[in-house]
């Protein structure tokens, strides 16, 4: 699975939701599912998927699908 | 209620978006309010944490207004059920709302809020010793309210204000809404005293409520298991926050685990963590655990707050005397609710339970005299903080499907939906989470071939927590 696949993947499981709403412009409380208690479910999600532990900062700087990608990429050395 | 007067120059609510509100500029709203308002009556006050929302609230209570507290984000189908039974002559809304109201007209606006009148003149009497409405079950859209009264708010939050030892320098910062019972005793307590709310919609995942946080130096917060859960997801632990000075946890119990946790990070920083028990029932708060017991009595719940009494019954009514016997959890005091509200027709009533709460809580106490929760006798979860009764969200269901065979059972924070159908499953589950507006995770369904029941046709619940480990 490419680093991509397991980042969506991650968005799906995380918060229960289908794979067609995981994309650019996704942000924090656009839809029901990702509200505080779907963040956490996402962020374990992504811990486990890149076997990683993320920083406070990081958590609750990571608003949108987009922003997530970049604190990965920048701060967890994960390629998309 | 309060006396804001003595306060004049104290900032009451600093919001997010930089909205500032002395006491005296309380003062100015409650004027203004009572000016627009006519008479006693009831109003629907849709609440975000909002400066508006707050100073409204502080607004209908000062002017002997009846306020109804619902959320602003409510489901709108369960809203105009609410409006349809209640028939409140004003509503108080952010004011983006005004306009999907038919039949209200703008009368009135501060902070961001308008109040709306109702065409239609009201057709109901309100008991003059009640002081305010709330919502009990989460949000399952049962239209049943708690009838809380003048005495009851104002005796719960002094008590509050007395054993937090709270003082004027007091910055607390909203992490609950404010028409949670929990959260509003939050708001009540702090206006005894002259302190400063820090109001925000953002939640702790958020890095808008750290950095508001941290520029204003809030003193505290409260939280309910769930939010506990998420500042150890955090490592809150780690955070630098200098101007905490105590955090309070309600709205279900801890882990033994997280409570541990947290009492010792408290006594490692030199702040306070106070685990405290409470009902909407009991306007809010019946007990608390003294911080400086946190550690020593890890899984307590406490003892009762000042002027409340606690004690068990066994099944056959006999009071318990003896320590580690279980029995149900009653509490006695001023801040017992004066009963519930289903319609308009009982908001006339007066008090119906003289100051005696069955809680439904299973509960034991040590030689100390310190309380555990161990059990319920009710069939309801505690989700997110919410109050969820299993026998509503089969009823709901029922009534929705027709024909459905369900039944619902599960542990806090996660319900379990059992089913016949698989067919079913998905659109039962949406179904729920749509109507409570809690987030799915807390959810899921389990395919039975029948659902259990007993002769008579009564379902076998004991039956059912045996899939529960399973899930």
């Amino acid at each position: 699975m490419s680093n991509l696949e397991k980042y969506i993947n991650a968005f799906v499981e995380g918060l229960e939701i289908d794979q067609e709403l995981v994309k650019e412009g996704l942000e924090y409380q656009a839809i029901p599912q990702w509200d505080s208690v779907g963040h956490m479910g996402l962020i374990a999600a992504l811990e486990d998927a890149f076997d990683i532990m993320m920083d406070t900062d990081d958590i609750i700087d990571f608003s949108s699908y987009e922003k997530g990608m970049e604190i990965l990429s920048k701060n967890y050395d994960i390629e998309f | 209620m309060w006396d804001f007067r003595q306060y004049g120059d104290n900032t009451a609510i600093i919001a997010d978006d930089a909205t500032q509100l002395t006491y005296v500029d309380l003062i100015k709203v409650i004027e203004d309010m009572g000016n627009a308002v006519y008479g006693r009556c009831l109003v629907f006050c849709l609440c975000r944490n909002e400066a508006g929302a707050v100073a409204g609230y502080a607004a209908f209570i000062e002017n002997k207004v009846v306020p109804v507290l619902l959320n602003a984000g409510m489901d709108r189908e369960l809203l105009d059920n609410f409006l349809n039974i209640y028939r409140p002559s004003y509503l108080w809304v952010p004011s983006d709302m005004e306009d999907i109201f038919e039949g209200f007209g703008a009368v009135y606006c501060a902070y961001g809020y308008s109040l709306l009148k109702n065409q239609i003149e009201p057709d109901y009497e309100l008991n003059p010793e009640l002081c305010l409405l709330l919502t009990t079950s989460g949000s399952t859209g049962s239209p049943k309210l708690v009838r809380q009264s003048y005495k009851n708010v104002s005796s719960n939050a002094r008590a509050i204000v007395e054993y937090l030892e709270l003082s004027c320098d007091e910055r607390p910062i909203t992490t609950l809404p404010m028409n949670y019972t929990y959260g509003l005793s939050i708001i009540n307590s702090h206006f005894m005293v002259g302190a400063t709310l820090l109001v925000t919609e953002n939640g702790l995942m958020q890095k808008g409520f750290w950095n508001f946080f941290k520029e204003q130096g809030a003193t505290s917060f409260g939280g309910v298991p769930y939010t506990y859960e998420m500042l150890d997801k955090l490592r809150f632990y780690r955070m630098d926050l200098p101007s905490l000075r105590y955090i309070t946890q309600a709205g279900g119990k801890l882990t033994p685990r997280l409570h541990e946790k947290f009492a010792e990070y408290a006594q490692d920083k030199g702040i306070k963590f106070f685990v405290m028990y409470g009902q909407c029932e009991a306007t809010a708060r019946m007990g608390y655990l003294p911080a400086d017991k946190a550690v020593k009595k890890c899984g307590s719940m406490g003892i009762a707050i000042p002027g409340g009494h606690f004690m068990l019954i066994d099944d056959k009514g006999r009071e318990i005397n003896e320590p580690d016997i279980t029995g149900e959890l009653v509490y006695e005091g001023d801040n017992v609710t004066l009963g519930y509200a289903e319609c308009t027709d009982d908001l006339i009533k007066g008090d119906e339970r003289n100051g005696v709460l069955y809680t439904g809580d299973m509960a034991r106490f040590d030689k100390d005299g310190y309380y555990y929760i161990v059990g319920r006798r009710k069939r309801f979860l505690k989700i997110y903080g919410n109050r969820v009764n299993l026998d509503e969200i089969d009823r709901m269901i029922k009534s929705h499907f027709d024909g459905i065979e369900a039944a619902c059972s599960g542990v806090d924070d996660h319900l379990t939906i059992f089913l016949t159908n698989e067919k079913l499953a998905e659109e039962v589950k949406a179904y729920v989470v749509d109507k409570t507006g809690l987030n799915s995770v807390a959810f899921n369904t389990f395919i039975l071939n029948e659902i259990p029941k007993n002769d008579s046709g009564k379902t076998l619940y004991r039956e059912l927590e045996k899939y529960l480990e399973l899930n």
